[in-house]
């Protein structure tokens, strides 16, 4: 296994508000890391930062050893991949067309031969080989985002940063997905996948790593880093992990209706107080 | 045993679906070339032809070859025939093609920068902005370079205003349409009281030539005129047709299109300084004709697609032929009267407009 990028104490703030506070990871080929964590701890902010689209305020990035702010644009679109969360497209390009933007950055190189092949895989790994002549705008919530994804496949980089991949998908889309990300990193390529079903994440990850405030929580195998303890404590929730009685796989399970209510009694909220006094 | 056996390639992709990929380029793109192209040629031969003096097509080709210091085909039979062509009608009609193709081809230009279909020269202000700074050598009375004053002011005026709806109507990569209208209200409110304020301190002669800018007419094209425009637009169209594979990939969202090698800040920079080049080479003696930069790339996009690769270069050749035609409505419709063009592309483009919000409404499910 070798590094393929590295992130040393990256820090980004906005404002007064710490995004990422001094994150290391190193991000190497052949495996799969998951970047899992509550709304707001910064893991699109860190997903940006190994993407070079957001400059770390402290810190650095390195990819293969080179600052990835040095490398062009041009080139640094043969490395790494991104998929958005939001995947808009203005103008009713067909899915084919769009799968096709991917294949961009080959031009002019000897791998452009391959466009039709690479973009044919791509379509299907994705499955939407079938809705390779529809307009894009037309496609569901789903449809786009696998259609974004075999986009990014098309580009065949050998890193893949993918931002929560599987958010509109349904269940066979899912594991279609993360599938293929995980024979991605077998053949030789690191994927970096943000997601915010724990149950997907301790099925597919290589290394976990947890993000909580800007901050590493936990980093490591999924194992040992997907305890109950920690993610109760992380998602402030109460969360079992326990093993698959037949497979044996771990099982996230957050404990449904267990949230403090809803509705706050006035005398237990310490903000309704001053109203209350105001009443009185 | 079929005929054919498998392909290798395909053996090395045992997932891949068999059936063939959709076609890059749709069949209908070479129609429309074609079409369009021998629209443009049929409809030159005629407006050259049309007018006060009438000269018959043969007629028009024959004048044409004789200039150009060919004996083919039969001489203009009219006396003043072939002066009225080579003085009047060609610069004209050459004037109207360059125009057209000018502003459809910043209109596709700009819809793909602000990754918008409602970005158009005249509605955003673009146009107005060129007008300001041209008649302001009008009035002010500067001609630092010579003939090209106008032009090069015009340019400025155009590039000003661009950069200006650029930077006030954009966030986060994308234009709202309801930001960029009411963007490009603003900038062309701003614009008109500049240029009413250059009515009132001009003189007669001064105020006429403003209010010939605001109308738009081809009338008084001279080769003079021709020759600085030309450059301009063929410079231009170049420089618009090399940005249509990175126009594409635009689409995606900046970001996107950053991913993919794309220098979005750079090329946005250019594009904007590309559509003033063409908007202030099209109003630079013609004044302000609008619309044309929002009919014609919509009606090309909904023919043959959005790439950009086709409808950089099919918008040009359609706008040509809009325009053409349209100069040709202008100069016949009335008995010796030569109405102004940019009177007529607003009556059939504004109208177009409504129903492309509308439209652009309904299927964004609000004003988005």
């Amino acid at each position: 296994m070798s590094g393929l990028l590295q992130v040393r104490g990256a820090t980004v703030r906005v404002d007064a508000t710490m995004l990422l506070d001094a994150v290391d990871v190193d991000v190497h080929l052949g495996e799969v890391l998951v970047v899992v964590g509550p709304n707001g701890a910064g893991k699109s902010t860190l997903l940006s930062v190994l993407a070079g689209d957001t400059r770390p305020d402290e810190g650095s990035v390195t990819l293969d050893g080179a600052p990835v702010e040095a490398v062009r644009p041009a080139e640094l679109a043969r490395h790494r991949g991104v998929l958005l969360q939001e995947n808009q497209v203005s103008f009713p390009f067909r899915v084919v067309d769009v799968v096709r933007m991917g294949r961009a950055p080959w031009r002019g190189t000897d791998a452009e031969d391959r466009d039709d092949d690479v973009v044919a895989g791509a379509l299907d790994d994705a499955d939407v080989t079938h809705l390779a002549a529809r307009r894009y705008p037309t496609l569901s919530g789903g449809e786009k985002s696998r259609a974004s994804y075999a986009r990014v496949l098309a580009q065949e980089p050998r890193l893949l940063l993918l931002d929560e991949p599987t958010a509109a998908l349904d269940v066979r889309h899912q594991e279609r997905v993360l599938a293929r990300a995980r024979a991605h990193a077998r053949a030789g390529g690191a994927v970096v996948v943000v997601l915010h079903d724990l149950a997907l994440a301790a099925a597919w990850a290589d290394r976990v790593l947890v993000l909580a405030g800007g901050r590493v929580a936990a980093h490591g195998a999924p194992a040992d880093v997907l305890t109950g303890a920690l993610l109760t404590d992380v998602y402030d929730h109460p969360v079992d992990v326990l093993p698959h009685p037949v497979t044996g796989a771990l099982l996230v399970l957050p404990r449904h209706g267990a949230a403090p209510d809803v509705v706050p009694e006035p005398d237990h909220d310490p903000t309704l107080q001053p109203l209350a006094e105001d009443l009185a | 045993m079929t005929a054919t056996a498998p392909r290798a390639t395909r053996a090395a992709l045992p997932d891949a679906d068999p059936s063939p990929l959709p076609p890059t380029v749709p069949a209908r793109v070479a129609w429309l070339f074609g079409g369009l192209t021998a629209a443009l040629l049929g409809l030159a031969v005629v407006a050259a032809g049309s007018g006060h003096l009438h000269v018959p097509p043969a007629e028009v080709l024959g004048g044409l070859a004789r200039g150009l210091g060919l004996e083919l085909g039969p001489e203009p039979s009219h006396p003043n025939g072939y002066a009225a062509l080579w003085t009047i009608r060609f610069p004209r009609v050459l004037m109207a093609m360059l125009v057209g193709a000018a502003l459809a081809a910043a209109g596709a230009l700009m819809q793909g920068v602000f990754g918008n279909p409602l970005a158009e020269p005249g509605v955003v202000g673009v146009s107005s902005g060129a007008a300001v700074a041209a008649s302001a050598t009008i009035v002010l009375g500067v001609s630092v370079a010579g003939p090209w004053t106008t032009a090069g002011a015009a340019f400025l005026g155009g590039l000003v205003a661009t950069f200006a709806v650029y930077a006030l109507a954009r966030s986060g990569g994308r234009t709202e349409v309801v930001t960029l209208v009411l963007t490009g209200v603003a900038i062309n409110a701003v614009c008109g009281a500049v240029l009413a304020l250059f009515t009132f301190l001009g003189d007669t002669q001064e105020r006429e030539q403003i209010v010939f800018w605001q109308l738009g007419s081809l009338n008084g094209t001279r080769w003079a005129y021709v020759a600085i425009v030309a450059p301009l637009v063929v410079v231009g169209l170049v420089a618009a047709g090399a940005m249509a594979r990175r126009l594409d990939l635009l689409a995606l969202g900046e970001r996107s299109a950053r991913h993919l090698g794309v220098d979005v800040e750079r090329l946005r920079v250019v594009a904007v300084v590309v559509v003033a080049l063409l908007t202030a080479a099209a109003v630079a003696f013609c004044g302000i004709i609008s619309f044309v930069g929002l009919v014609v790339p919509h009606l090309v996009r909904m023919a043959v697609g959005p790439g950009h690769r086709v409808l950089v270069p099919a918008s040009a050749l359609g706008g040509a032929v809009l325009l053409l035609a349209a100069d040709l409505v202008a100069r016949t419709a009335v008995p010796y009267a030569d109405l102004p063009i940019g009177m007529l592309t607003a009556l059939v483009g504004g109208p177009f407009f409504l129903w492309l919000v509308r439209r652009t409404r309904r299927q964004a499910g609000g004003w988005a």
